[in-house]
């Protein structure tokens, strides 16, 4: 049987905190990734765990002055299924429908999955490519982390010990379009080989040229990136096929993936180059 | 530290650690052991039961998350010796075959039939996109679902 550290229920945030404050936890939430590690087959489970799950202040998704900001605790299952996402996000919906399956998309957050901090994980390039808010508390109070600061190194997170990731805020800007790709070994329960999000804004002309182009990929380096140089490419450009082409050989000149048990460095490259190619291509309807 | 929740109906109380597997308590301390644990990591969904209404594995759920919760394993599915449609289903089909993904494919497939959503190929399989049959018999578990799906809504028309 596995491990099984002790645990304390906060029932309230500042209860949360306080224990925060007195010693080092490890929180789970939907469990989906700290209950396969206190099996211990991935590495040292943890010494004690913060149990998160009856804070129903971290629940909930809501629009709040130009942002859809979403709780820490919302589960995937709700994200796929809430009309607001659908309306305003709908790129979060279908990235939340690709994770795992039903049980898994029952029980997993979007704060676990920020907080877990795996290169892989699914909804960090959307974060990364909508300029997220990542928002923690502490007894001290909150702090507002942007998403390109959250993730500093592999696997590890810009939180400090005491705190824990309340909601996360994505700002809802007009005229901007948000589009996600998973690539992985099938269609549910898969990790992924590349993800892939791309943001940019552009008038109703699907030929007009893009503005603040914003991409992000996951599975392709030791934490969640951007590729500036490839966005440099797209800026001002219009959706053609020599935007296309030029694009996807910036981004498989640009990334540095690494040989995996999931896949080769040289598919991922040639993937997220194809990948982005397609996007254009869609997008340019041509 | 105890823990009190509902198991198919009838309230338990248990003394175990928090972190304890809802798998572990069922199958270890309630002696519940038609669910069955495969990969132990939320990839095969052997595991499966249903966490007020919803299909979780039971092997990423700690038992301190379940406190004051309803648990449906397979255990609850028939009256007596009596299975129910489902169940009777999947023997009409040959949707079991070895056994051990039965009761998760059960449970995911009675929550798929709770959603009301419409029971078409494609939505089946999605709904038990999370449990491997190694035996591989998809076809006949699909099958099965899609013949229960006809049944209930048969009955509801009535």
């Amino acid at each position: 049987m596995p491990v099984e550290p002790p645990v304390v229920s906060p029932r309230t945030l500042p209860e949360a905190y306080a224990l925060l404050a007195a010693e080092a936890y490890r929180p789970v939430a939907g469990g989906t990734d700290l209950l396969v590690q206190i099996t211990g087959e991935m590495g040292e489970p943890p010494e004690r765990v913060l149990d998160i799950w009856r804070l129903d202040e971290l629940r909930g998704i809501r629009v709040e002055s130009d942002a859809l900001v979403i709780g820490a605790l919302t589960t995937y299952g709700e994200i796929r299924r809430s009309p607001l996402v659908g309306e305003f996000l709908p790129a979060f919906a279908e990235a939340a429908a690709t994770i795992g399956a039903v049980q898994i998309q029952n029980r997993g957050t979007i704060g676990g999955n920020a907080v877990n901090a795996s290169p892989a994980g699914d909804m960090l390039p959307l974060l990364l490519a909508c300029d997220a808010r990542l928002v923690a508390g502490s007894a001290g109070g909150e702090r507002v982390i942007g998403a390109a600061d959250f993730w500093p190194a592999y696997r590890r997170t810009a939180l400090a010990p005491n705190e824990l990731l309340l909601r996360i805020s994505i700002p809802l800007v007009p005229a901007r379009t948000v589009r996600y790709r998973k690539i992985g070994t099938r269609r549910a329960q898969a990790i992924s080989k590349v993800v892939m999000a791309l943001a940019w804004e552009s008038g109703d002309d699907s030929r007009a040229a893009w503005n603040n182009v914003h991409l992000a990929l996951g599975s392709v380096a030791a934490v969640p990136i951007r590729a500036p140089r490839t966005e440099a490419v797209l800026e001002n450009a219009p959706p053609t096929e020599a935007t296309a082409d030029r694009a996807a050989s910036s981004l498989a000149d640009e990334i540095s993936p690494i040989d995996d048990v999931r896949s080769s460095a040289d598919y991922r490259r040639a993937v997220a180059a194809r990948v982005l190619h397609r996007l254009v291509r869609d997008e340019g309807h041509w | 530290m105890t823990y009190r929740f509902v198991v198919n109906g009838d309230p338990v109380e248990v003394e175990v650690p928090g972190m304890r597997r809802l798998l572990d308590v069922l199958r270890e301390d309630l002696s519940l052991t038609g669910t069955k644990e495969g990969c132990g990591e939320g990839e095969c969904g052997a595991c499966s039961v249903l966490l007020d209404g919803m299909v979780v594995d039971s092997c990423l759920v700690p038992v301190c998350q379940v406190e004051g919760s309803s648990v449906e394993t397979v255990e609850g599915l028939a009256d007596g010796a009596a299975l129910n449609d489902l169940q009777t289903a999947f023997l009409e089909t040959g949707g079991a075959q070895c056994g051990i993904c039965t009761p998760g494919m059960l449970l995911a497939g009675e929550a798929f039939l709770a959603s009301g959503a419409s029971a078409t190929d494609a939505a089946i399989r999605e709904a038990i996109a999370g449990n491997l049959c190694r035996c591989t018999g998809y076809t006949k578990i699909v099958e099965a679902i899609a013949l229960a799906a006809q049944r209930r809504s048969a009955l509801q028309v009535e």
